[in-house]
């Protein structure tokens, strides 16, 4: 893992300081909110429906024992004992006093952590695989470039008032499990002639004009990869709006100026850029990426492994998936118990989690974006006591992918924007579905639920997802087919009329039974709804 | 009826206007009628309260409850913690908000 040099320790640590100032100055009265808002939102301090709220950022969803421990440390004292794992891949506390939050980035900058930029129109978090540095499938381990990205767009003066908010994330596997083509800029390490480089696509997202981003240059070679962002993040500056906050996204650029023209412009940037020399010195991206160097695996580690226990042989199954390392396994922790909150976790949890990657993992995790934690590098002789010790501490659904594995966002439970709850909804088909064989039987199945159109909740990218609207004052869910946030991207479309919460709850119970009888051999749900078309499940559902 | 509303500048806690103070319990709301302005620019002056607002409500027996169900929330806690909420104890107490 990457550890803070001593630049950044004291940006961190000064911009602590300057919050701390900034705090009482606001509580003395010398600043208005008006004036300190920005300054909080700076520092991921949001005002929610019931407290303050505290976004802060876990870069590429990586963290270690000692980090992951002081985030139920500040759930403890400064929280009411819990934590919500985003869809972000960050970590979000719900009842933060505003005194208590200059001691808080305190602690977090003592491990390394801080709350900068997870808010405001800058570039966010950059987003990964969870699976960086351990998949089989990978060309090459992204997290040295998503470290390097963060380094050059923390701070970066450029790019501090964006028109609207910028979302970056980077793979390395044909297989996308990090939602690339739904963000602002996505970005795909190849291979092109043995060389290393990265394809990039620009323009997409979700939020209430879900796009695609398109494909804009197939190869940038890897040591003029920050350029090439550089490049493609001063043409949407320049011309990205901001006279309409929901026009303003690049994703609304690169629609209104035409992929091509935008990539001319971006092209003809990139070329200027290039005479400038902007490109990270060799010595610098060596530095970082020595940071990501493989943990001492056991090279004698056996695939053996006895799934003699019923349970345990379930959990394997569903949950681990291969690594590159024989006799290894990635190990997925879903928050996805039945009737939970996706995504919540006591501190006594995160604390547990932390002693599992400390004892089994090389004392590493990873926050995934469908909210749920991942041990990356188990060793296969350990994983029946890692399961039996997450079993005991209610840790061990096995149902990673299934339809209870289900990403929502906070919802009108506790967001000021939302239209409608998510979590009831998660929580009850939680328990329509609870029977793990029923689950498996469906098989592979996103469920994605939002509690407003800003789609915090993915729905748009749901196999099947749930868009919770306001009508008339009471809350009202549209269902939606379709969706997809893998190397298959597609977004889903709304069937028809709303329902009330049990209603759409029974609409998809209509939609799974009409999808496993029109399942043919390994077809997963949404291969099924693309064969066989959005006008069968309407006639299921509305008659 | 209206009644005023916002967020404890120190705690972030929901506070509703009581006509003299600021209760974290909207069975103490007072309706202002239409001439609150004056208390709100007052009150957050003053730092009794951050980014107050008034809001439509209507009186029951039980007092005061919000028009709108995303200050119903507000009003009690979310509805998926009842254990987070102002009347933990009391598993009726949310039969109001949804």
């Amino acid at each position: 893992m990457y550890q803070y040099d001593k630049y950044d320790q004291q940006m961190v640590d000064t911009r602590v300081a300057e919050f701390r100032d900034q705090v009482e100055r606001r509580l003395a009265g010398e600043l208005t909110e008006d004036q300190f808002k920005p300054l909080r939102l700076m520092n991921g301090l949001y005002l929610q429906l019931h407290a303050y709220m505290l976004r802060v950022a876990i870069p590429y969803g990586t963290l270690n024992s000692k980090q992951m421990r002081m985030l139920g440390h500040i759930a403890r004292k400064y929280d009411r004992d819990y934590g919500h794992f985003t869809t972000r891949q960050n970590i979000q506390y719900n009842w933060i006093k505003l005194e208590d939050a200059p001691d808080i980035l305190a602690d977090l900058a003592s491990v390394e952590m801080h709350a900068i930029q997870t808010s405001g129109n800058c570039i966010r978090n950059i987003s990964s695989d969870q699976y960086a540095g351990a998949a089989a499938d990978e060309i090459a381990d992204p997290r040295p470039w998503a470290e390097i990205l963060r380094q050059w767009s923390s701070f970066h003066p450029e790019f501090s008032y964006l028109p609207r908010k910028f979302k970056i994330a980077v793979i390395a596997s044909d297989e996308d499990r990090a939602a690339m083509r739904l963000h602002d800029i996505g970005i795909q390490l190849v291979h092109k002639d043995g060389e290393l480089g990265a394809k990039f696509y620009v323009g997409g997202g979700m939020g209430r004009t879900p796009m695609i981003a398109p494909e804009i240059r197939d190869f940038v070679p890897a040591d003029e990869l920050i350029s090439y962002a550089e490049a493609c993040l001063r043409v949407y500056n320049r011309y990205g709006r901001r006279d309409n906050k929901y026009k303003a996204r690049i994703k609304i650029l690169v629609h209104e100026l035409g992929k091509e023209e935008y990539t001319r412009q971006v092209e003809e940037e990139f070329a200027h850029m290039k005479t400038l020399g902007l490109n990270p010195p060799v010595e610098e991206l060596a530095r970082i990426a020595e940071y990501f160097a493989d943990p001492a695996f056991d090279i004698n580690a056996s695939d053996d492994l006895d799934l003699s226990d019923p349970d345990f042989n379930l959990w394997v199954d569903q949950n681990t998936v291969a690594h590159k390392q024989p006799g290894y396994a990635i190990a997925t922790i879903s928050l996805k118990p039945k009737s939970g909150i996706p995504g919540d976790a006591s501190s006594a949890q995160i604390d547990l989690m932390a002693d599992l990657a400390e004892q089994y993992s090389f004392d590493e995790m990873r926050v995934t974006h469908s909210q749920n934690i991942v041990l990356p590098h188990v060793k296969k002789s350990d994983l029946y006591a890692l399961w039996q010790k997450l079993d005991e501490a209610g840790l061990a659904p096995a149902n990673l992918d299934l339809i209870t594995d289900s990403i929502a966002c906070p919802g009108l439970d506790y967001c000021s924007l939302a239209n409608a709850r998510s979590i009831p909804l998660a929580q009850k088909i939680s328990e329509r579905f609870a029977d793990l064989g029923r689950q498996r039987e469906l098989g592979e199945l996103k469920l994605k639920i939002s509690g407003c159109i800003n789609a915090c909740g993915h729905h748009h990218a749901g196999h099947i997802g749930i868009l919770g609207v306001d009508r008339k004052g009471t809350e009202n869910y549209q269902l939606l087919l379709g969706g997809s946030a893998a190397e298959d991207t597609s977004l889903a479309k709304i069937t028809g009329p709303g329902f009330d919460e049990d209603g759409v709850i029974d609409a998809i119970e209509t939609v799974t039974d009409l999808y496993l009888k029109e399942r043919q051999e390994d077809e997963r749900f949404i291969d099924t709804y693309r064969r066989v078309g959005m006008a069968a499940f309407k006639e299921a559902i509305y008659g | 009826m209206k009644i005023l509303t916002g967020n404890d500048l120190k705690t972030g806690d929901v506070t509703w206007w009581t006509g003299n103070d600021w209760s974290r319990h909207v069975e103490d709301a007072v309706d202002v009628g239409e001439n609150f302005e004056a208390i709100l620019h007052e009150e957050e002056a003053a730092r009794r309260v951050n980014v107050p607002y008034a809001i439509e409500a209507e009186m029951t027996e039980d007092g005061p409850r919000p028009a709108h169900i995303k200050d119903r929330v507000r009003a009690l806690g979310p509805t998926v913690r009842p254990d987070l909420t102002l009347k933990p104890a009391d598993p009726e107490a949310g039969n109001w908000v949804i």
